[in-house]
């Protein structure tokens, strides 16, 4: 039955993760503006162990979902995507530095427990796993990586650059993409775990950014890094048939269908943030958006806040979707990308508008508002651009395959 | 029924039962005839009786008054108007115009109201009839009518105009929306021939086969058995609001499934313009924003259904529907260029009905 309100059990999440969001990450979130290259911030250590509390329990075969039971039939599931977007959102409401800051919260460990063996989820899972992915020459074109894997022996070699890489100065381990064999193409691209005291990896920078800044973005520089042979993510074969190649490199972009909604979710938080402390700054000067006029009997200023509000929770709702759609296992890459591209957009044109409609008190660093234009800004860039997400809505769309839409 | 329900996309089996008689019907009746119907500025002679097979009229009604007894569910009115949309968005308003009073009996008449009104719209035949809401004024707000009512004697008198008035012209009963002396605005039902009233067809920019009336109203008098109770003028606009917005996502479907293979198809510069990113780009944004306006839509029809309050986000589906329907609209003529312009093709006509969600209020209530 078509219902597109939270459930108790994911509205007592959104209250959970509300709380911490606006006890620990909104209080010290302009300190941490301001503090770049820092250590991993104290007041996060306690919401790592409680993270980390609850990720050992999804270890534990708890992240699968609960079904929603009618009449003792099993009907549809609200499961771990949902769960994952609603608790993004609402720190994202906090601060999206800080939560990218909580260690064992990284994209590496999204990929180690999509695609790991259960032996790499034991000792992995538990640590705070950081992705590199990009290169100097190769960002959206993941497949134009030059960073090579050779296996000698008992071991793999890995030699490259990678830059980019979130989490990839305070990770514990860092899971790298690297070829190979450049000449195969997609299908010689795999996913190597490297931990961060391996000596073979050294962090060459950490990058100073318009937003985010406490979340660290690393540059890292592998020379003759050579480990385990098991550290491989999926299978080392190199596939050889068209097919099969498609479909190796395929299981590595399906990790995005996953991880794109929370992302969408991040760019909704920051909005939401933005269009609230707007809303209380402008009640000061009498403005009240309270739906009751029609659009054209309504100031300016409340036609601009109900646009945005219109937008953000059709973004709201795609996200809700696409994570739904993961959670019942049907087929979602369209969903994923639709939602991120329409949530990060909305969310940058949404904050930058709150700045410019609350003068100077949107552009001073007295309120967030500044600061949430700008940590809003990556989130159109990073998990695929806007344009990105684009191509592949338009591939999907027109069911052309991507040398015939460049 | 629990009132825990997961967050769910799925039709109930009746939604989808009913979804796929009327997808038969608009593929059989509706698309076929909808360029004609807008030329001829008129819907085909036997369009209206084939529409009242689907039975939409009497869906809701109690059985007691010769209906099917169903609950009143906004949420399957949305699904109904998005399929009819996707077919016409002129010919679907003509076919859930009685809909849209008989839903509005049910939400605001007396018990002794629907056993009198109801029986005359559920007949198994079609039976014209809608709502009078519009009026002329530019920056047009509904709680502030220009049309009045005042009390005289037991009942009441009309006087004022109303204007885009389904069937305004030929409709059996109309219900009226008039400001109330002292009490603000409410509803009247209004029969055929009443003393006092005129009306005259009006030719407008889409909409153009939908009978549209200016119906002036001089003196009319209606018994006070005739003013619905527990009129409630928000919910009314709130159901309409939804029921455009659902028009309008169902023909903005229209426009992107009509325009992936044309985009495919043409040629230029040696290959097809769907492998421009400036070309298909527009597509991915039809498919983006189309989807967001259906869940809003949907979001609000599913707090409807469920009795919860859903006038904050029937408001913003129609502001977002209003606003991303025109610029799909807009960028479908664009897509296929002069083509677009041209009358052959459904574009443009898509087009000038698209530009209605903004503007026509009471239109459909679901």
């Amino acid at each position: 039955m078509i219902n597109l309100e939270l459930p108790h059990k994911l509205l007592s999440v959104k209250q959970m993760t509300h709380q911490l969001a606006a006890g620990v990450f909104r209080p010290i979130s302009r300190k941490y503006d301001d503090i770049e290259h820092g250590d991993t911030p104290q007041e996060l250590k306690p919401v790592a162990q409680m993270m980390g509390a609850m990720r050992a329990a999804a270890v534990n075969g708890g992240g699968k979902g609960k079904e929603a039971l009618i009449d003792g039939v099993v009907t549809v599931k609200n499961g771990s995507n949902m769960i994952g977007v609603i608790a993004v959102e609402e720190m994202c409401w906090g601060d999206t530095g800080l939560m990218l800051s909580i260690p064992g919260s990284g994209l590496g460990n999204a990929a180690i427990m999509a695609v790991g063996t259960a032996e790499q989820k034991e000792t992995f899972g538990k640590m705070y796993c950081a992705m590199a992915i990009t290169e100097p020459g190769a960002g959206s074109d993941s497949a134009a990586i030059s960073t090579t894997a050779e296996l000698c022996g008992d071991e793999w070699v890995l030699n490259g650059e990678k830059i980019f890489c979130t989490g990839g100065q305070r990770g514990d381990a860092v899971v790298v993409w690297a070829t190979l064999d450049k000449r195969l193409g997609k299908a010689a691209i795999k996913s190597f775990i490297v931990t961060r005291d391996n000596p073979g990896m050294k962090l060459a920078r950490v990058e100073d950014k318009m937003g985010l800044r406490i979340s660290d973005t690393a540059a890292l520089s592998l020379e003759n890094c050579r480990i385990p042979k098991g550290n491989v993510l999926g299978s080392a074969e190199v596939a050889d048939t068209e097919e099969a190649r498609k479909k190796a490199f395929g299981g590595v972009m399906q990790t995005f269908d996953n991880t794109r909604p929370p992302v969408a979710a991040m760019a909704l938080g920051v909005a939401r943030a933005a269009l609230e402390i707007t809303r209380s700054i402008l009640l000061k000067e009498g403005v009240v958006a309270d739906y009751s006029k029609p659009l054209y009997c309504s100031t300016a200023v409340e036609a601009e806040l109900y646009r945005m509000e219109a937008d953000l929770e059709a973004a709201r709702l795609m996200t809700l979707k696409a994570a739904w759609m993961a959670d019942n296992a049907q087929a979602n890459s369209k969903e994923a990308s639709m939602c991120k591209a329409k949530a990060a957009r909305v969310g940058n044109a949404v904050t930058l508008k709150c700045v410019e409609l609350c003068g100077e008190q949107g552009f001073s660093q007295v309120s967030l508002l500044e600061k949430l234009a700008r940590d809003s800004k990556v989130i159109d860039i990073f998990e695929g651009t806007q344009q990105i997400q684009q191509l592949i809505i338009a591939r999907l769309l027109l069911q052309v395959s991507s040398k015939e839409l460049k | 029924m629990s009132t825990d329900l997961p967050f769910d996309l799925t039709l109930t089996d009746e939604q989808a039962m009913t979804r796929d008689s009327v997808q038969r019907f608009v593929a059989r009746h509706i698309a076929p005839v909808a360029r004609s119907a807008d030329d001829q500025a008129e819907a085909p002679a036997d369009f209206f009786s084939l529409s009242a097979e689907l039975g939409l009229a009497l869906m809701p009604v109690p059985e007691g008054l010769g209906g099917a007894g169903q609950p009143r569910d906004p949420m399957s009115g949305v699904l109904t108007a998005e399929d009819l949309g996707r077919g016409d968005i002129s010919l679907a308003i003509g076919a859930m115009s009685p809909v849209s009073v008989v839903n509005s009996l049910l939400d605001f008449g007396s018990d002794e109201q629907q056993a009198l009104f109801l029986p005359r719209l559920v007949t198994g035949d079609f039976v014209a009839a809608g709502v009078a809401l519009m009026e002329g004024q530019a920056l047009f707000d509904p709680a502030q009518l220009r049309c009045k009512a005042a009390r005289a004697g037991e009942g009441y008198c009309l006087s004022g105009e109303k204007r885009m008035v389904p069937f305004g012209v030929t409709a059996e009963l109309l219900l009226v929306i008039a400001d109330l002396e002292g009490e603000g605005p409410a509803a009247f039902v209004v029969e055929r021939g009443a003393a006092g009233m005129s009306a005259q067809r009006q030719s407008y920019m889409g909409l153009r086969s939908l009978e549209l009336a200016t119906v002036s109203f001089n003196n009319v008098e209606v018994e006070a058995i005739n003013r619905l109770e527990n009129f409630d003028l928000e919910r009314l606009l709130d159901l309409s609001r939804l029921g455009m917005a659902a028009l309008a996502v169902g023909c903005c479907q229209a426009v992107l499934d009509y325009s992936i293979p044309f985009v495919k198809e043409r040629q230029a510069f040696g290959e097809p313009i769907a492998r421009r990113q400036s070309v298909a780009f527009m597509v991915a944004n039809i498919g983006i924003e189309l989807e967001g306006m259906r869940l809003l839509v949907w979001k609000a029809a599913s707090l409807a259904s469920q009795g919860k309050p859903f006038h904050r986000e029937a408001y913003l589906a129609r502001i977002l529907c209003a606003e991303k329907a025109m610029e799909i609209g807009t960028n479908g003529v664009q897509l296929f260029g002069g083509a677009g312009f041209i009358r052959d093709y459904p574009l443009e006509m898509w087009y000038r009905n698209l530009r209605a969600i903004g503007v026509f209020e009471g239109g459909v209530i679901v």
